[in-house]
């Protein structure tokens, strides 16, 4: 093993609740954010901010909105993209009702209003469990896309409801470059992952995961199930609706309700179960995984059969393969990625040794 | 038991069925501050829907509950909670995903006086509140002997250890009364002497009153002041253990009729 952990213990219940509990995982994880902002800025090229940072973060972010929901507070979600939609149209629409409000503002409020569809959406949750719940959420995802497609109100007359992000300036700079918008995104999606590490480290974190393992019990100790799975709903869409406002400002510039649509939530909801339920690491791990398969299936296959198949079949062999392997990896390890690390990490304790 | 003393749980003509089927019929029975009364009866005499009634998991058609000086129709399980009132259940029911810190750490959930937005920006009393409620939990654990499995999720422990587990997760809200649900349930002879050794310190160290239900006559003979006994949901005894084994009403129940 290449490092140490014998002789750090924690002496204090402070030192014992710490996210990372010994000095090399703070430093790596301090050496990853002076690589991601110090160096990453300087050597990326734009096809590496706008096709993989960008996309990987946003959809970090997404995970991590969703993970809130169903891996901490075990409800089931299908609506994940409505609540994006609702922040990204939110922003976009103050933005222009209220000249001059700040950019990182209009995220913030593109969250709220999330937020606040996403507490009406989560009402049901106080009736119905599981599938059933899965299917109500469904609504939302139909609700959200028609009503944005429906009323050109929102896109400020635009008859298909595409809406294009204003220019991205944050006291008085421009981060339109890619490795500016780079640099916003991760400034933005960092700070919510910490407040989520934080959360669900504390007294509200227990009480969704209580409410997800088993609510009787929970009420019983006299956890409020009602508020608790609001809260869930509403911290859930909120970092959801920050998601939404980056993908379509810092990543697309110009999005359209459709961008938000079924296929949207079921791609956050595979990120959860890649990366792994009720894990922060899990959803970098399956946004990773998401963004970096197809592009990386699409060099190799593009370097090994390009004259040997058509265009059009190799596309469609690459979604196969995608699949496939998705598949696969389940089997092995149907508890996701952050699992598999973990597992990695108490076997390379021992190594050489077997047990 | 002195008669002056008001007792801290008081149940009058408690009546509860389902879709018509009678589980309890007029039960009334007092508890006084600080005793281990022991609910006995064969199966399906209703203890454990009592037990439900007592904590609000079930709303009895008739009846009273009084609980420390105030009188209810009927209980709501939060407002159990907040009363005071703690359990563990039959089948265990703990937080399977959970450590057995984070277990006994959701007992402390009504002392928790920090916001959410404090525990997300770790800000104001979120802190202070953290490690207050960890200090709490820290005691039960060292009082139940669980320092070793602190950190590992509950669903990997074998079953005694559960049980013990879910004790401490009731014992964390410092309740007035404490229900358990059949505690010795499916132990050994060493693990039933050790939780009724936890059992009676919790009565006696933090005085906490305690509602226990129980099979085995000779565990419950040791350890209740006092003894209920029910059988198709009605009381048929209801005094000191002594006396209450003596009844012919309960030997019937637990022997049979003897034939004439």
């Amino acid at each position: 093993m290449f490092y140490q952990e014998s002789g750090q213990f924690s002496t204090r219940y402070r030192q014992d609740g710490r996210a990372l509990r010994l000095w090399q995982q703070r430093a790596a994880l301090w050496a990853l954010l002076a690589l991601a902002f110090g160096l990453l800025p300087f050597i990326g090229n734009d096809y590496w901010f706008s096709a993989i940072l960008i996309p990987f973060l946003v959809l970090s972010l997404a995970g991590l909105g969703l993970n809130l929901l169903t891996g901490y507070a075990g409800q089931l979600s299908l609506g994940s993209a409505a609540f994006m939609a609702v922040g990204a149209f939110a922003s976009y629409k103050l933005q222009f009702l209220l000249p001059g409000l700040p950019l990182l503002l209009s995220f913030v409020a593109g969250g709220v209003v999330a937020a606040a569809v996403g507490v009406v959406f989560g009402l049901p949750s106080l009736r119905i469990k599981g599938f059933y719940l899965l299917v109500s959420t469904l609504a939302a995802q139909f609700f959200v896309e028609w009503l944005l497609t429906k009323f050109a109100w929102f896109s400020n007359g635009n008859e298909s409801g595409v809406i294009t992000a204003p220019p991205l300036l944050v006291a008085g700079h421009d981060f339109g470059s890619p490795a500016g918008r780079y640099l916003l995104t991760l400034s933005v999606v960092l700070p919510l992952f910490v407040l989520a590490a934080n959360l669900v480290r504390s007294s509200l974190g227990r009480n969704w995961m209580a409410v997800r393992d088993m609510d009787t019990a929970a009420a019983v100790i006299g956890i409020p199930i009602l508020r608790t799975k609001l809260l869930a709903f509403a911290i859930s869409s909120f970092i959801l609706g920050v998601a939404g406002s980056l993908w379509a400002f810092t990543y697309l510039g110009t999005v359209e309700p459709h961008g938000f649509d079924l296929s949207r939530s079921f791609q956050v909801l595979f990120i959860i179960i890649l990366g792994g339920m009720g894990s922060i690491l899990g959803n970098f791990l399956g946004a990773a995984f998401i963004v970096l398969l197809p592009i990386v299936l699409s060099i190799l296959s593009g370097s090994l059969l390009s004259g040997v198949l058509p265009a059009g079949q190799l596309e469609n062999l690459q979604k196969i393969i995608f699949g496939v392997l998705i598949i696969l990896f389940l089997i092995k390890e149907p508890d996701g990625l952050a699992r598999l690390w973990q597992g990695w990490r108490a076997r390379a304790r021992l190594w050489p040794l077997r047990f | 038991m002195s008669e002056t003393v008001a007792p801290l749980l008081s149940l009058a003509h408690i009546s509860l069925s389902f879709k018509g089927v009678k589980a309890v019929t007029d039960i009334g029975f007092d508890v006084a501050e600080g005793e281990i009364c022991a609910l006995i009866g064969p199966n399906g005499a209703g203890k454990s829907s009592l037990l439900n009634v007592i904590n609000g998991v079930y709303q009895p058609q008739q009846g009273e509950i009084r609980f420390a000086g105030r009188s209810r129709r009927a209980m709501q399980p939060h407002e159990a909670a907040v009363a005071g009132i703690a359990r563990t259940f039959q089948n265990i029911a703990l937080f399977k995903g959970m450590s057995v810190l984070d277990n006994i750490l959701t007992g402390r959930n009504l002392a928790s006086r920090s916001s959410w937005l404090e525990q997300a920006f770790r800000l104001g009393r979120a802190v202070a509140d953290e490690e207050a409620q960890r200090a709490v939990a820290e005691e039960v654990i060292a009082f139940l002997r669980l320092q070793a499995w602190r950190h590992t999720p509950v669903g990997q422990l074998p079953y005694g250890l559960q049980k013990r587990v879910e004790l401490g997760r009731a014992l964390a809200a410092r309740p007035r009364l404490l229900l358990l649900d059949e505690p010795m349930a499916g132990m050994n002879r060493e693990e039933k002497r050790e939780m009724s050794q936890f059992i009676r310190e919790v009565n006696q160290v933090f005085g906490t009153t305690i509602v226990l239900i129980e099979h085995d006559i000779g565990v419950v003979m040791e350890l209740s002041d006092h003894v209920v006994v029910l059988d198709y949901g009605r009381k048929i005894g209801d005094g000191e253990p002594e006396a209450v084994r003596a009844l012919p009403e309960v030997i019937a129940a637990y022997l049979g009729q003897q034939r004439h």
